[in-house]
């Protein structure tokens, strides 16, 4: 296969891909006076716009994604993104609005914010939501900073909080930057929090539990509201990462359980393109207790209309620019109004039936360090195919040569050599055998042929990457010719 | 709708490989009790026509945009060339994850390898990363980054910057061990050198301005680098409007630390505020401290040239509680869509897109504070930004604007109480000539 070159390395003099409409306003050199400029854009590209467009249509191509192939990383909930909500998206009263506008020029935006929260509330059990963070990770350095500000506002201030060691990296690192202190909390062998544990290192100066449910593992905490009693007791409160919410709605409703705030991920559970890494939307759901100190502004419908509330006294404040990542909200709002309680209540059981029928399938074939039943997602290991020599990163790229993206490896950290898969409501029995049968034969490759397996991918644009050596000497940037 | 692929069949087949007879099994262990017995309660599901023109008709009461706008403050109206949105459809760059897996997300990380190079080709410094999640936050980002660099309690920010900018810093540093303090701006609406020395010490970690400034005005950086520099504080320069970037002179030859900003000028429609595009770049020095998503090149196992995310060690999925940010997504597809835009624009249309910006915005100023009653609020120099004050008052303006089909400027006296009667306007390379003699015109009208 012939290798892209950067867009830098076929630059050149005398090419270009744009022009702008000549300037018809009275051309004055004075405008300039005073101001610092810059001679030139060093080594900026210059291209034509068939060059532009080869370019990237052939960097495009190297990709693995949805719309070609199955893509069962776990935890990530790589589901199908409809059309025709890119489409809605797109309109042009949506597309062109600003964000300064006038309120009463803009109610069909502010419409959009409001139902979807008001959807989020009835699909979680929630009683109000903010839709400003980005991502994930920003819901949940915002639902750390309400628990902040809740419980200063109680003259309770507090410094740890607990995180259970199956959890994802960004949940003690939310709640460190919020201040805190994240200390870990142990699995117990069905692979849940352990309620003796729970109990003993829930103490007064414990300002919030960080559970994840179902968990990494996609196992349901069943405990949940023993978990929330024993929490609440010490006046703590239950953070719910909801990055696995698919497994759940129309199933079961965190804020009529215990929990205190969480945050979804529009870009898991409602279907929004994951964009490769972005744009997500992380909205942030919160029980009465914690209104006051939702980030503001806040949409409130009044007598004519809806409006933006700006006074917000206890409110930790703004978390981003304006509203949040609006187009991708109306993606999910187009999502939650196109499948309606039935459909959604249909994505979390047959997530769940693909799921089981993978995990049963592949039982035996690859290790399961649990045994208890799970939900959307199962977490097998290496630790068979180890004995050959061969690590879950070595299975996960062979995958590649059978045409399927790689599961989930870098956590949970309780289960070394991790292959987390997330097979996803949309997917067809088929591409569910065709992936089964793949891990099946690496499986033996693995006993039989294990070079062929460790020295994968061998099919791939690039073969395998040296991460160690792209850290160790870090070329982050083209440094070629910039005086061409 | 149902997005759902199983068959019949398929489903009693699974079932059964499973060992169950109904999917209600697959939830025994959701205890009985806690499960959900209702349905939920939403509106009846739409199809596709349905869907479509429900949203239509939201999309209805929107009328902002069916106005001729002049307004800006931190989004702006350019030119995005149809090869943006084209390429940018793909689904090849819409439906991938973060490219964990390098061998088989080549296209994204070469597009991020080659956006962190623009980003640091227009800023001139050494190091950009993938990406965060709009200007505001990249700012208290770097507010944070610099203050695990020097840590000293201090932050003096400019009071220039955009005020929702500092409005996100202060919620980020609520609970950390920083204060900030904000430094004046003087008559020509630039920070007020005085007022910076008066207020930096010992204690400051790091000194945030803007420019182009929240006003407008584009700052003389080299002044405060000096000063902050004298002091061994980091120089933060924000920009929020980065089409300035094609013609004014770089923060990173202005002596930038670290440089933060709003990338939405670069491809991104104005969207109601989002998604749009963080950017971040600084000193090379500062690496092991920079926050994000970077793409760095490698080999591949025969030595072909490849890219892979890299210095992962900074990050929450390695080093949790001890990482550098909680980012995991970034803003990835929009740093996309502003690496095309660029590339299209390339060398020559980025300084022209920022110079008829200049010329148009101050044909404009000319022309409007040439009518009795308009003044222009400060003299120091302007890229597509400025301030005017209404004499007789702003609302009375604003409100005849309106009814003739015109958003003028953004009242400045709810951010800035001392600036009663003052509205920022801006005007890009999208005005005609026609439409700023239109403003003018009405403005001569009102006030006459």
């Amino acid at each position: 296969m012939i290798r892209e070159p950067l867009i830098f390395e076929i630059s050149a003099e005398g090419k270009r891909a744009f022009d702008l409409p000549k300037l018809d306003v009275l051309e004055k050199k004075e405008f300039l006076n005073n101001l610092p400029l810059r001679e030139d854009i060093k080594g900026f590209p210059q291209v034509s716009e068939i060059e532009v467009v080869r370019h990237l249509t052939r960097l495009s191509q190297t990709n693995f994604c949805i719309d070609t192939t199955f893509y069962p990383l776990g935890s990530c909930t790589m589901k199908y993104n409809p059309k025709v909500n890119e489409k809605v998206a797109q309109l042009g009263n949506f597309l062109h609005s600003h964000p300064h506008a006038p309120q009463d020029l803009v109610q069909g935006n502010l419409e959009v914010l409001k139902s979807i929260e008001d959807f989020l509330c009835e699909i979680t059990g929630m009683e109000a939501f903010t839709l400003q963070p980005s991502a994930g990770a920003q819901g949940e350095l915002v639902g750390m900073m309400l628990i902040h500000a809740y419980l200063a506002d109680r003259g309770s201030p507090r410094k740890v909080v607990l995180v259970p060691d199956s959890a994802h990296g960004t949940n003690p690192s939310s709640a460190h930057i919020c201040g805190y202190l994240a200390q870990e909390i142990k699995s117990n062998e069905r692979g849940t929090i352990d309620l003796a544990g729970l109990i003993q290192q829930m103490t007064e100066d414990v300002a919030a539990l960080m559970i994840t449910n179902p968990n990494t593992l996609g196992v349901f905490e069943s405990d949940i509201l023993k978990i929330a009693e024993i929490v609440h007791a010490k006046g703590g409160l239950v953070y719910m990462d909801g990055a696995n919410m698919n497994a759940l709605v129309g199933k079961f409703r965190p804020g009529d359980m215990g929990v205190d705030v969480i945050h979804l991920n529009l870009h898991k559970t409602f279907s929004t393109p994951h964009g490769g890494g972005g744009p997500g939307a992380g909205p942030v759901g919160v029980k009465k207790h914690l209104i006051p100190y939702l980030p503001f502004p806040v949409v409130e419908k009044g007598p004519a209309g809806y409006v933006f509330n700006h006074n917000r006294p206890k409110s930790i404040g703004r978390v981003g620019s304006f509203y949040g990542n609006f187009l991708v909200i109306i993606k999910a709002l187009a999502y939650i109004l196109s499948l309606g309680a039935e459909g959604l209540r249909e994505t979390a059981e047959i997530a769940v039936l693909n799921s089981n029928y993978l995990r049963k399938s592949l039982e035996g074939v690859y290790h399961l360090k649990y045994s208890t039943p799970t939900l959307h997602e199962c977490v097998f290991s290496d630790k068979l195919q180890k004995e050959h020599g061969v690590k879950n990163i070595d299975i996960a790229k062979r995958l590649i040569d059978y045409g399927h993206h790689p599961p989930t490896m870098s956590f949970p950290l309780i289960v070394p050599g991790a292959l987390m898969v997330e097979p996803t409501e949309t997917e067809s029995k088929k591409d569910l055998d065709l992936f089964i049968e793949a891990m099946k034969k690496i499986a033996t490759e693995a006993r039989e042929t294990p070079e062929v397996v460790k020295s994968a991918p061998h099919t791939s644009y690039v073969r395998r990457l040296d991460e160690t050596s792209a850290a160790r000497n870090p070329v982050l940037r083209w440094e070629g010719d910039e005086e061409k | 709708m149902s997005y759902i692929s199983l068959s019949h069949e398929d489903k009693k087949k699974m079932l059964a490989v499973i060992g169950i007879s109904s999917l209600d099994e697959l939830f025994c262990c959701i205890p009985e009790e806690i499960r959900l017995k209702r349905d939920l309660n939403l509106p009846s599901p739409l199809v596709e026509p349905e869907l479509i023109h429900h949203f239509e008709e939201i999309g209805k009461r929107n009328s902002d945009s069916s106005y001729l706008s002049f307004l800006g403050a931190g989004a702006y109206r350019h030119f995005i060339p149809y090869v943006v949105d084209y390429l940018s459809s793909r689904g090849e760059f819409i439906s991938p994850y973060t490219p964990y897996q390098p061998e088989v997300s080549q296209g994204t990380l070469q597009v991020i390898f080659e956006y962190q190079t623009l980003i640091c080709q227009l800023t001139e410094m050494e190091i950009a990363n993938a990406s965060l999640y709009e200007g505001a936050s990249a700012a208290a980002e770097a507010v944070l980054m610099a203050h695990r660099l020097r840590g000293n309690p201090k932050i003096l920010v400019a009071n220039t910057l955009h005020p929702q900018y500092k409005s996100v810093i202060q919620t980020y540093v609520k609970n950390l061990p920083i204060e900030i303090k904000e430094v004046n701006y003087n008559e020509r609406g630039e920070l007020d050198l005085d007022d910076f020395a008066r207020k930096i010490d010992a204690e400051t970690s790091a000194v945030v301005c803007q420019s182009p400034n929240f006003m407008g005005i584009v700052e003389n950086l080299d002044r405060i680098a000096e000063l902050a520099r004298k002091h061994q504080a980091l120089f933060i320069v924000v920009v929020a409007e980065a089409a300035s970037l094609g013609i004014l002179k770089a923060p990173g030859a202005c002596g930038a630390d670290i440089v933060a900003g709003e990338g939405q000028s670069f491809g991104l429609p104005l969207s109601f505020g989002g998604p749009y595009l963080g950017f971040m770049a600084c000193k090379k020095d500062f690496i092991r401290q920079f926050p994000g998503r970077i793409a760095g090149e490698t080999k591949d196992a025969e030595g072909r040239k490849g890219f892979v995310l890299t210095l992962s060690t900074r990050e929450q999925h390695i080093r949790r509680e001890k990482a550098t940010s909680n980012i995991c997504s970034n803003q990835a597809w929009c740093g996309l869509r502003a690496t095309i835009f660029l590339e299209t624009l390339g060398r020559k249309g980025m300084r022209e897109l920022a110079y008829q910006n200049i010329q148009k915005a101050n044909y404009a100023l000319e022309k409007l504070s040439e009518i009795n009653g308009v003044k222009r609020r400060f003299s120091g120099p302007v890229f597509n930004e400025f301030v005017l004050e209404f004499a007789g008052g702003w609302p009375k303006v604003e409100g005849f604007l309106r009814q003739n089909g015109v958003l003028g400027g953004l009242s400045l006296e709810p951010f800035f109480p001392e600036l009663k009667n003052c509205a920022l306007f801006c005007v890009t390379e999208m005005h005609k000539k026609d439409n700023i003699d239109r403003l003018v015109r009405l403005v001569g009208e009102v006030l006459r």
